[in-house]
């Protein structure tokens, strides 16, 4: 079974996507034999009332697929109150992480701010996924040209913050393997393949980070699920590698026990 | 797990009737496609000889069930390559053909910069060697009348052109193509096969620039597995006019396989997609050199 670690509810702006109504997306996510979706919202990234987002994608969670799919609410340091967001998040809707997304909530890794919430965040036990953009940058709405983000002050404030548990999703191809390595051995730090690029790109982010690194993503519904699965196949991994990937290291980061 | 198994697990029984491998082929209970892909390179893989690169690249093809490889340009890359530079890229993939002659095909590096010497180029790997088609790249836009030559020529032996394209939001390269000179082009060559490279990067866009012009296919390769980049080529162009490819060893061959394997089309267009199209395109050319199809 597969745990997808990067799904996302409600719509796209830009694009009508089969698998953006919560039900039809669970209902695929199942016939591919996934048995659990990490879910984060595309309302989280475009709108201010971040709190109604995270509800409703809570409240979606539950209604299209309680315990299967599990909710990764929107924090946004730029807003006001944004602390409030991060306790409901952990407090009343229970969620196990949380999904950031600095380039479009207008923020660098530099900015005080992050440290301050990867911090509170860390300190609740939560997840924290820090998705890298959401698309290829050429291709991007000429009114809405997002950069990805610059991972460069990344592994300084991991080393600072023992305790976080770090996720990056969407590592975008034009990222080298290098600062992913010094990432990974910065601290906790793990790694979805959805963007991973190459051929043989899955088997090479393994070799450079640890298998027990890398978590299956697909990015779904704004890419083709089969995408990440096919990557794991090109990969040609060992089956204890192929198992880590689908699912056990999102259990044992779910755990806490990479901890 | 096995490859079958892997695949049957994960994709259910869609992916498995075209995802192939030596070891699962041939298989009696499904009808597997012929998955052929129209636009390799030997950049961005591991070996220091094309020999080398092609086998990593046949590796990894094999996992996925990719039957042949169309290969073009060499390594490293170079934008606006010199004759002697071009000769070389090109004597690079020759030397795969040789070896993996029923693996791998080869399109022509050709540079509109240099016209002349592309033609004689094209003579040899085309006319009178192994290659099978025209490979375009970005030295200069292919809307000017220095690429009537090289049409021509190739158009006189039914040898389709793949011409790279893009529309960057960011701005293309002075010499890269968009799918509106793509256009401009094959209308004065309306006898010529044009594949529209990328589908110029930004599908949406250029399925919509390109859908009007009948001579001009589009290939898949080379951009993030949108969900739906499938679905509305083959709503807008036909089955008939979407050509797989994958732009590997940049890009890998799976997330560019799972457009079509991922997309809600139709079996048939899919089979289309996945190798047939490009068959067709290619058979005047695999005939004269004696291929069996």
């Amino acid at each position: 079974m597969i745990t997808d670690t990067n799904v996302t509810l409600s719509r796209w702006p830009f694009r009508r996507l089969i698998g953006d109504e919560p039900a039809e997306l669970a209902a695929r996510l199942r016939k591919h034999k996934v048995s659990q979706a990490w879910a984060g919202s595309f309302d989280g990234i475009f709108h201010k009332d971040i709190a109604g987002a995270n509800s409703r994608l809570a409240l979606d969670c539950r209604r299209y697929g309680d315990g299967f799919l599990l909710p990764f609410g929107s924090v946004n340091p730029k807003l006001p109150d944004w602390r409030e967001d991060l306790r409901r998040c952990h407090e009343e809707h229970r969620m196990r992480g949380i999904r950031l997304h600095p380039n479009y909530h207008a923020y660098t890794l530099m900015d005080p701010v992050f440290a301050e919430l990867l911090k509170l965040a860390s300190a609740r036990g939560l997840i924290v996924q820090l998705a890298l953009c959401m698309e290829d940058e050429r291709t991007q709405h000429p009114l809405m040209r997002v950069p990805p983000v610059d991972l460069a002050p990344l592994a300084g404030l991991v080393n600072s913050e023992p305790k976080v548990r770090l996720m990056l999703l969407n590592c975008y191809p034009q990222l080298s393997l290098d600062p992913l390595a010094a990432l990974a051995s910065a601290g906790n730090v793990h790694f979805e393949i959805s963007m991973v690029e190459g051929v043989g790109g899955v088997a090479r982010l393994i070799e450079s980070v640890s298998g027990k690194r890398v978590l299956f993503g697909s990015h779904y519904p704004l890419f083709y699920f089969e995408s990440a699965l096919l990557k794991v196949q090109e990969a040609g991994l060992s089956e204890p590698h192929i198992k880590a990937v689908f699912a056990e290291n999102a259990r044992r980061l779910l755990s806490g026990q990479d901890f | 797990m096995n490859r079958r198994a892997f695949i049957e697990h994960s994709c259910g029984s869609l992916a498995l009737a075209f995802v192939q491998s030596p070891s699962m082929f041939p298989t009696t209970s499904n009808a597997p496609a012929h998955i052929w892909d129209l636009h390799s390179h030997l950049s961005h893989m591991p070996g220091d000889s094309a020999e080398e690169r092609t086998a990593a690249l046949l590796k990894f093809a094999d996992r996925l069930g990719i039957e042949r490889l169309v290969l073009s340009m060499g390594f490293p890359l170079h934008e606006n390559p010199a004759p002697e530079r071009l000769r070389f890229e090109n004597d690079q993939v020759l030397a795969a053909l040789r070896r993996w002659p029923d693996r791998t095909l080869g399109f022509v590096y050709l540079n509109p910069n240099h016209a002349e010497f592309s033609i004689e180029e094209f003579d040899r790997c085309v006319r009178d060697g192994p290659m099978v088609g025209v490979k375009l790249w970005v030295a200069r836009r292919c809307n000017g009348p220095e690429l009537d030559p090289i049409v021509q020529r190739a158009a006189a032996m039914k040898a389709p052109i793949l011409q790279h394209t893009w529309l960057k939001v960011s701005g293309n390269l002075p010499g890269e193509s968009t799918p509106y000179d793509v256009v401009e082009l094959a209308r004065r060559h309306p006898d010529a096969t044009i594949v529209c490279g990328h589908c110029g990067g930004d599908w949406e866009q250029g399925i919509r620039v390109v859908r009007a012009t009948r001579n001009v296919c589009i290939e898949l390769a080379g951009s993030d597995p949108s969900n739906g980049f499938v679905e509305m080529a083959v709503r807008e162009l036909g089955a008939e006019r979407v050509v797989f490819s994958s732009d590997a060893g940049g890009r890998s061959f799976a997330s560019q396989l799972a457009k079509v394997i991922g997309a809600q089309i139709p079996e048939a267009a899919r089979k289309l997609v996945l190798g047939d199209n490009l068959r067709r395109l290619l058979t005047p050319m695999l005939t004269a050199k004696g291929h069996r199809l």
